[in-house]
């Protein structure tokens, strides 16, 4: 019986045990609710719970963990020369007997019979069935296989039988405690409790599954490059040498992509920073209600812009716009139209990224801005102090703190800012200052090494997660730091 | 009313000379600084709007596509010169239409069939498409074969481009896409009626394809939709029970501190780390397809739901406490309450966050990267686990193609993005004003 039936009829022997659960409790209290102590739809409730949720964890750990065992004794029981060979290739039989045992289920039973005694003909009677194989099938493999279809079945119908057992039996047993002084609802709101509780350590799942992946695929990557050797290379350079070419693997450092990402990210928060600012204090200070209700929601559109769309505008429009603009300048002044910016580079990456965080910056720092008790500011001003004086020398030093987190919040933005870098920036790792050259970045590298045809074995690229992890570490501490700073700063005020 | 008292009558007036305090210097800096923030404003306004002209003003063109309507006929000897297709049913799909197509637009320019020259330049008029479009009619229909049928076919893209102007003339034929004789013939035609530009449906069922042309979002709408639904489906039951654990029951100790730090850490965690997240969890280690529309919503559902996790405890923040203490004090439990009473009194703000969080998710291309959506699917996806793209995918690989027309096309996806995006913001923004109560 296939999963999706199984879950089916689950559901189905649940609302069954609702049904009857909620009627045997009114049939108990004599057809009056006030006896009992939870309403009825609660002991309906603690039967279908009980009907459905042993039941699907039993079905959830055997589909985890059956194909785990069969694939285990079946590799056990590889003939040893096999055993002898590595993983990988281990591997590859494995597969090969999986695709045969796929197939032999397409065959009828004399053609089983007669392929097991001549494996040669296997591969044509498989690829006439629309199954393909990569190579000649060995005698053992056919019978491997036929064990693994021969276990699979026997796993399916046990666990038919012992799911949908639990399932009636639980729902049995929840049934049998059913009386009028039955406490259901405090039962019942346990479970759900429960999965609350569940649905909200999802987020420290989240957080563990990211560290956890990236920290194995990252210490892979290290055995094959000394971690030193990335993390303080000044040359990235990973070639593509060909599987067991035994070919030198390249240069993976990791300097020139962190300085490039810090470099543009510099950038960006060069034009972000003032122009959010001052608008942040213009809208939160000056503008009038009707102008900041304007105001406020545009450029906030800004932040609702998909990044890649920021990418095409920097590649399209922005690039080429300062390269021609560059090649004017230089003709008016040397009379050589050969133009100093390129179409990507560090200026213009920088640039379109530093729009795309102005209401990053300018929609935190307004927060935080209006954050600041009125009293300052009216202190201030029955001094005599014009408005700008008083933002100047009192609003500004008070909200200090909390901007500073805004921007480092803004900054880990742009150091993590993936699309706009992938179009504009260029893919060239190089080590330079001039910020009309292209430069790259650790997520643009990311991208590169993981698209396209990838095998998890290559440091070309398990590099990437080590680069993750990087790209991680530097922003969850830009972020804690961030956090902690406008946290305290809040409870200051309030 | 009595006349008012000049209080300063008789004493003489002191002298008018004012303490030089700097008070110009000070109102031109007041002013300077105000200018500053106007600029800074209008600096930020007026890029959004370049960005949006930039884009529709190269993208609004792409939904109108250059097709030459004319008289095609099926000639028995180009399709099926043997007469086999009764016993050949291949023979219709492996046909040489594109020569019929050609011959057709010749007989409507007067060229001869056997100016073999001409008849290349003529070929090199009608898009790749057309190969496609001829098959499926003589498929669905072959009694049309040794007819002749009026069809509307598409132009290729550099007629396309041409047509709409995109193509700089001035330079030598030689050193562009199409040549003067083509452009005479596009005149001839466009003056006869037959060539003109028409909507272009195929942008939107499409799939993808290398001729600019016959490239269109269909594959992509669908995956992304896929996606949209899973996110959805996951992230906001998750996001829900988790916002209400932590709003509602938890208690203050250690573990709910993790949890809280936790999620706004991962609503700040670059997207392209969930992409590795997706990588090596999803594809690599429980075995789930590539480039399959289920990973990226997997994906998706884990970065949006911070986001909604957020949205929601704001939301039941602003939930009064007197209706709790009503409930409480009427016998509801604990759990009644909050489902039978908070829940939904907070659930239009619920909706608001959630949308939002949808229609970042919409937009996000970095994570999908890395899960192999850069993929080239010309096939509709039937299920979730179908190889399927997503809508800023598709823009992304377009965008790196080098012709001009697909930047075109380009604009005209992010167009079709934008649309998506403003419905759900504006979505968001209606609920809130219909539903949203002050307490």
């Amino acid at each position: 019986m296939n999963t999706s039936l199984i879950l089916l009829i689950l559901a189905i022997i649940g609302i069954a045990g609702y049904v009857t659960g909620a009627r045997h409790a009114m049939a108990l209290a004599g057809g009056i609710s006030s006896k009992l102590h939870s309403r009825p739809g609660y002991y309906g409730s603690f039967v279908a719970v009980w009907a459905i949720l042993p039941a699907a964890v039993i079905l959830f750990v055997w589909l985890v963990a059956s194909p785990m065992y069969i694939s285990s004794s079946v590799r056990g029981a590889f003939p040893e020369e096999v055993k002898t060979q590595s993983q990988a290739e281990q591997g590859l039989s494995y597969g090969m007997i999986t695709s045969i045992a796929r197939g032999m289920n397409a065959l009828t039973g004399d053609e089983i019979a007669r392929v097991e005694n001549n494996p040669v003909e296997l591969r044509t009677a498989l690829g006439a069935k629309g199954v393909p194989l990569a190579g000649d099938p060995q005698p053992f493999m056919v019978k491997a296989a036929a064990d693994l279809n021969r276990m699979t079945f026997v796993s399916r119908i046990l666990m038919t039988i012992v799911v949908l057992g639990a399932s009636i039996g639980g729902a049995f047993v929840a049934y049998r405690q059913i009386a009028p002084r039955f406490r259901a609802r405090n039962r019942v709101e346990k479970v759900i409790l429960g999965s609350l509780v569940v649905a909200s350590s999802i987020a420290i799942l989240t957080t563990v599954g990211i560290v956890a992946s990236m920290l194995t695929e990252a210490a892979h990557f290290f055995t094959a490059i000394p971690a030193w050797e990335f993390f303080f290379g000044t040359v990235w350079d990973p070639r593509f040498a060909a599987a067991g070419s035994g070919g030198s693997e390249g240069q993976f450092g990791l300097i020139p992509l962190l300085l490039g990402t810090l470099y543009i990210g510099f950038v960006a928060m060069l034009f972000a920073v003032p122009i959010g600012l001052f608008s942040a204090i213009y809208m939160s200070e000056y503008a009038s209600p009707k102008v900041r209700a304007v105001a406020k929601p545009l450029l906030e559109v800004l932040a609702g812009i998909p990044t890649i769309v920021y990418g095409f505008f920097a590649l399209t429009t922005v690039g080429p716009f300062l390269r021609d603009i560059s090649s004017q300048l230089n003709g008016l002044v040397t009379g050589d139209y050969a133009n100093f910016i390129q179409a990507q580079s560090v200026l213009t990456a920088g640039f379109v990224m530093g729009i795309m965080l102005i209401p990053y910056v300018s929609s935190l720092s307004d927060d935080i801005i209006t954050a600041v008790p009125r009293a300052l500011r009216d202190g201030s001003l029955g001094l005599g102090a014009t408005r700008s004086e008083t933002i100047k020398k009192v609003v500004l030093p008070a909200a200090l703190p909390g901007i500073v987190g805004a921007l480092l919040m803004t900054a880990s933005r742009a150091v993590g800012e993936t699309m706009i870098v992938v179009l504009a920036a260029g893919v060239a790792a190089r080590l330079q200052i001039n910020p009309f050259e292209p430069m790259t970045t650790v997520t643009v590298k990311i991208v590169n090494q993981l698209t396209g045809d990838l095998e998890f074995t290559s440091p070309q690229t398990l590099v990437a997660f080590a680069l993750g992890i990087t790209l991680f570490a530097i922003t969850l501490c830009l972020n804690i730091y961030a956090l902690y700073i406008v946290r305290k700063y809040r409870e200051q005020y309030e | 009313m009595t006349d008012v008292v000049s209080p300063a009558a008789g004493i003489p007036r002191a002298k008018s000379v004012r303490r030089d305090i700097g008070i110009k210097r000070r109102y031109a800096a007041e002013r300077r600084f105000r200018a500053y923030g106007i600029a800074a404003l209008s600096f930020g306004i007026i890029f959004l709007m370049l960005l949006l002209w930039s884009v529709v003003s190269k993208g609004y063109t792409a939904f109108q596509q250059t097709m030459i309507t004319m008289p095609v006929e099926f000639s028995q000897q180009i399709i099926d010169p043997q007469n086999e297709r009764a016993t050949n049913p291949q023979k219709l799909m492996t046909a040489n239409y594109p020569v019929v197509a050609r011959n057709a637009l010749a007989k409507l320019l007067n060229v001869s069939v056997d100016d073999r020259v001409a008849s290349r330049a003529i070929g090199q008029m009608l898009s790749d498409g057309v190969r496609v479009q001829l098959r499926d009619l003589v498929v669905a229909n072959p009694a049309i074969i040794g007819t002749t049928q009026t069809v509307r076919l598409l132009a290729s893209g550099d007629i396309d481009s041409a047509y709409k102007g995109q193509i700089d003339l001035d330079v030598g034929q030689e050193n562009r896409k199409i040549n003067d004789q083509q452009l005479g013939w596009m005149k001839q035609l466009s003056d006869s009626g037959a060539l003109a530009k028409h909507f272009n449906s195929g942008i939107f069922v499409n799939g993808a394809s290398s001729r600019p042309e016959a490239a269109g979002v269909g594959v992509a709408l669908i995956g992304s939709f896929y996606m949209m639904l899973i996110v959805l489906v996951l992230s906001l039951p998750i996001g829900v029970a988790a916002s209400i654990y932590l709003e509602e029951f938890a208690p203050k100790n250690k573990f709910t501190d993790l949890i809280e730090v936790n999620i706004n850490n991962l609503a700040a965690v670059p997207s392209i780390v969930y992409g590795l997240l997706g990588l090596a969890v999803f594809v690599n280690f429980m075995g789930l397809p590539r480039s399959a529309s289920f990973v990226g919503g997997l994906v998706l559902t884990l970065m949006t739901l911070p986001t909604i996790i957020i949205a929601t405890r704001a939301a039941l923040k602003a939930v009064p406490p007197s209706i709790r203490a009503a409930a409480l004090g009427l016998g509801a439990s604990k759990m009644q309450t909050i489902f039978h009473h908070v829940l939904p009194l907070a659930m239009p703000g619920i909706l608001t966050g959630t949308i939002i969080g949808l229609a970042h998710a919409l937009g996000e291309t970095a994570p999908l990267l890395l899960i192999g959506m850069v993929a080239f699917v010309a096939n509709y996806p039937t299920t979730p686990l179908d190889p399927s793209t997503a809508l800023p995918v598709q823009i992304y690989m377009w965008a790196n193609e080098a012709e001009r027309a697909f930047v075109e096309r380009t604009s005209g996806a992010i167009i079709i993005l934008l649309l998506f995006l403003i419905l759900m913001n504006v979505g968001a923004i209606l609920l809130r004003r219909r539903f949203e109560r002050r307490w």
